[in-house]
């Protein structure tokens, strides 16, 4: 089986670099000058006594030379044991599934809203190459490369939750409702604004790709023999262009795993969305080694994965596309 | 009569950006003058390089958004302009082009010669099978894409997918290239087929001989201009029926009329010749023909652009 | 028809405004926006900066263009101090990205098939991870600081450069001249010295140009988290932080003109970047 064997070589490829990035980021901490011990205790300083602080070391390990530190520590991952966050005093595994869960609601509404939307806006714009539509796109996707993202949500908080009111401020559920209580409704009133943030700031790659790739095939022999005969418009550029962009699109996408996960860590931060990207700021605010490393690895994971997806797919839908996958 | 198709004084330049981002316009096509009859095959001949297929794309009004166009193309008396361009494309203008990749990669080749024929889907079935069975397709031919057709096979698709739209202007950009002989003759019959049913057949090839085979009329083009058009007729013998000397040296440079080649290279548009573009390689050349660009003028019932020609 | 040309006309002086006279115009509103932000931040003293109560959540107005805070600060005068800091931190870790890549790139280009590997799997290794958990995780061992910031800016840009720069750089191996240096028996880091890196600088300052603006974002990402500078210093993120706490109480332009600066700032670097780009190498004008 060829797919059994790139596949499997995928697999070495990943634990490789899992391997390298855990080595890489443990000796990068174990530099830092930030004592993880003051950290853990934060505001407590002054109340906590020499004894404890050296009782807190021992219960960490932070006395062990790095080495057996890493050993120590990467066995456990091995185990399935990702340790213990400091912040959230719960396993590091628990924190980050939890908090995943929340982040890829918001990423796949987003992720998906800005690939449909995106593809449109560059087909749009390719269609009109030089007029005002084709301006006012590329316009706004060179804008709003240039905008911070949590500045779009900002700007949305201020008009939709502040002024008219329609979206709650923040959160991923009501403030003080019981769990139990919270209506799939709800999620979806909350996901809005910070999902519509992700979405728009990721419009812009997709859309100039788009447009950049279908301004190629229009200006292909096949599409000047299309245009010959006598097809025009939309029903030339769906025919005959729409098939040559899907799938490179499509790859972008998922190659796209890396910033869409920026974005939400911003986006997560402007609306106190309880996803993983606010983790990742909590973690780095606090110090929380444990979640910290923990979420390197995820996040690397999460890039791999749609990095995977999208080789996959060159992989199987390429061939056939070569021997014409007429629909 | 008017003629089907008239072209005049025809011109295409290019804008393009060199180092710094200055703005250069390169004339591409500088001067062409020709015309196409109703039931006639007008052929255009000349080296590669002289913007033959240019001037197919322009017709079409198929030119790149970076080209600019100057002189006059009429169409049945009528001025082509873009507006009817884009009406009479695929109807009543027909397009062959050179070469399998100008079919969509990603279709069935069936399909492309039914959006030819346009009209319902039933009716553009019907005549995409009549055109098919004319032109020996088998009809698995229908199923295939492109890239699993035959050289000979896709060039008889090509001239289905003309032949299926009720076109009276017919431009086939080297409909011929690297066929064997046999397929060259019945392509070059299919063309005048269509010309004897009353289309006109602009005939754009670099092969003259087999131009010569069909053609009524034949267009000299050198260096993006037109300088002559003469009847088919007046290639023989030592070429002394011909008006311009590069249609004469294009003649003897045949194997069979001694292959006598001309020394020397064709213009660049950028070299920018003030006067004839042929002086610099031509016997008769005076002080006249590098001063100014001679005009078409009419000898002996062609056409031609030097001031030698008698 | 097309716009038809008089015959004449071989070159089109006339037309208002064509590439190349936009691009002269970016080039200078950017540096007289530059300048001008220069200028400002460095006329503003601390005095501006200071809190006047009496002065509190002041709407926009023309003594306050962009209104004052909730300590009665002048939001012109932390807003341009804080596109300062930005340009300033931005245009470190560009420097900083840019001389990795090059280094990286010419070593991938020049040092033979195994180190080419290594920087391949390390430029992977460095892509792998999402940039802003990487800008995390360096701010955060590095203890704080704009040092933090730099770093990790410059460890997180050089990856994309690094590869375009190999690229451009194996091409020019390629290239006769420099085989024949080969051949006099040159060495490596000779031939990378003399043939290649002059040949790079045009690449370098494109990728460079290009590279800035991110910087820049990301510095504004970064702080806007809260990592790496103390609130007290005026840095466009830690400005629309705090903003966040006052925006549900009507003071929308504490957010608003910050961020619409820096977007300018952002926007005008881009388009300097890709006019240069197109400067050097005409053909992607035509696009």
């Amino acid at each position: 089986m060829v797919y059994g064997k790139w596949f499997a070589m995928k697999l070495i490829r990943l634990c490789t670099l899992l391997l390298a990035l855990s080595i890489v980021s443990f000796c990068l901490i174990s530099l830092s000058p930030i004592d993880p011990v003051q950290a853990y205790i934060g505001a407590d300083a002054m109340r906590v006594s020499p004894e404890q602080r050296q009782e807190i070391a021992a219960y960490w390990g932070l006395d062990d030379p790095p080495v057996m530190r890493y050993l120590h520590w990467a066995s456990a991952i091995l185990r399935g044991d990702m340790g213990t966050s400091m912040l959230y005093r719960t396993p590091v595994a628990d924190v980050i599934g939890e908090r995943f869960l929340h982040s890829a609601a918001l990423m796949a509404v987003a992720w998906l809203a800005s690939g449909v939307i995106g593809l449109a806006l560059g087909i749009v714009a390719a269609a009109h190459k030089g007029r005002w539509p084709d301006r006012l796109i590329t316009w706004y996707c060179y804008t709003i490369a240039s905008t911070p993202a949590f500045w779009i949500g900002l700007v949305l908080l201020v008009v939709f939750a502040v002024w008219l009111g329609w979206f709650p401020v923040g959160l991923a559920v009501p403030a003080g409702v019981l769990a139990a209580e919270v209506t799939l409704l709800d999620r979806i009133h909350h996901l809005i604004l910070p999902a519509l943030t992700l979405a728009m700031v990721s419009i812009a790659p997709i859309a100039l790709h788009t447009r950049e790739k279908l301004l190629a095939v229009l200006s292909s022999d096949h599409v000047l023999y299309a245009r010959a005969r006598g097809e025009k418009g939309y029903a030339l550029i769906m025919r005959h262009g729409l098939r040559n962009i899907l799938l490179p699109a499509i790859t972008l996408q998922f190659t796209s795993f890396s910033e869409l996960f920026g974005g939400a860590v911003l986006t997560e931060q402007v609306f106190s969305y309880p996803g993983l990207g606010q983790a990742t700021v909590a973690a780095g605010l606090g110090g929380d080694v444990p979640l910290l490393m923990g979420i390197v690895l995820c996040s690397a994971l999460f890039v791999f994965t749609g990095n995977l997806i999208a080789d996959a797919l060159y992989k199987l839908v390429d061939p056939r596309m070569r021997k014409g996958g007429d629909g | 009569m008017v003629p089907l198709l008239e072209v005049r004084n025809l011109q295409i330049t290019f804008t393009r950006y060199t180092g710094g981002l200055r703005q250069h316009q390169i004339k591409v096509v500088d001067g062409v003058d020709l015309s196409v009859a109703a039931g006639e095959i007008t052929a255009i001949i000349g080296a590669s390089g002289s913007g033959k297929s240019l001037l197919a794309h322009a017709i079409l009004g198929l030119l790149p958004g970076n080209a600019a166009m100057s002189g006059k193309i009429m169409y049945r008396g009528e001025e082509l302009d873009a507006r009817r361009q884009e009406a009479l494309r695929g109807r009543e203008i027909a397009y062959i082009p050179q070469a399998v990749t100008y079919l969509d990669p990603t279709m069935r080749v069936g399909r492309q010669v039914r959006l030819a024929a346009g009209g319902d889907r039933r009716e553009a079935a019907d005549k995409q099978r009549r055109a098919f069975r004319r032109y020996r397709l088998g009809e698995h031919v229908e199923k295939l894409y492109p890239f699993e057709l035959s050289g000979g096979m896709a060039r008889r698709v090509l001239v289905a997918a003309a032949s299926v739209s009720d076109a009276r202007l017919i431009i086939a950009d080297e409909p011929t290239p690297g066929l064997p002989q046999a397929e060259v003759r019945e392509a070059l019959l299919q063309l005048r087929e269509l010309a004897d049913s009353g289309c006109g057949v602009l005939l754009i090839t670099h092969d003259i001989q087999a131009a010569l085979g069909v053609a009524d009329r034949v267009v000299v083009f050198y260096a993006g201009s037109s300088v002559e058009t003469a009847h088919a007729q007046d290639f023989s013998g030592d070429g002394h029926l011909l008006r311009h000397p590069y249609s004469r040296a294009l003649w003897r440079a045949l194997p069979e009329n001694g292959f006598e080649v001309l020394p020397g290279a064709q213009p660049q548009p950028s070299d920018r010749l003030e006067g004839c573009l042929f002086a610099p390689r031509c016997a008769m050349a005076t002080a006249a023909c590098s001063k100014e660009r001679p005009e078409m003028r009419h000898v002996r019932g062609g056409m031609v652009r030097c001031y030698h020609a008698t | 028809m097309r716009r038809s040309i008089p015959p004449g006309a071989d070159r089109s002086r006339n037309r208002p405004l064509n590439l190349r006279r936009s691009t002269l115009l970016i080039i200078a509103g950017t540096a007289l926006m530059l300048l001008a932000i220069l200028i400002i931040g460095l006329l503003i003293d601390e005095q501006s900066l200071v809190t006047q109560p009496q002065l509190r959540n002041q709407a926009p107005s023309p003594s306050h263009w962009f209104g004052t805070d909730w300590l009665g600060r002048d939001m012109f005068a932390r807003t341009m101090k804080g596109l300062l800091l930005s340009i300033r931190v931005g245009l470190f870790g560009a420097v900083a990205s840019t001389l990795l890549a090059l280094t990286f790139g010419l070593l991938a280009a020049t040092g033979g098939k195994r180190v080419d590997r290594f920087i391949s799997w390390l430029i992977d290794l460095f892509l792998s991870v999402p940039h802003l958990v990487t800008l995390i995780m360096i701010a955060y061992i590095s203890g704080g600081g704009l040092r933090g910031i730099v770093i990790g800016i410059a460890l997180t840009h050089w990856p994309s450069l690094a590869r375009v720069l190999r690229a451009e750089a194996m091409q020019i191996r390629q290239a006769e001249y420099v085989r024949i240096s080969e051949r006099f028996g040159k060495s490596r880091f000779w031939i990378a010295r003399h043939h290649v890196l002059p040949h790079l600088l045009p690449q370098l300052m494109v990728g460079f140009l290009l590279l800035f603006p991110h910087a820049i974002l990301h510095e504004a990402a970064i702080t806007f988290l809260g990592l790496g500078l103390s609130p007290h210093q005026p840095a466009i993120g830690i400005i629309l932080n705090e903003s966040m706490r006052y925006l549900s109480t009507g003071m929308w332009w504490l957010a608003i003109f910050p961020g619409i600066s820096l977007i300018i700032v952002v926007r005008l670097f881009g388009m300097l970047g890709e006019r240069l780009g197109m400067l050097l190498d005409p053909r992607r004008a035509h696009e």
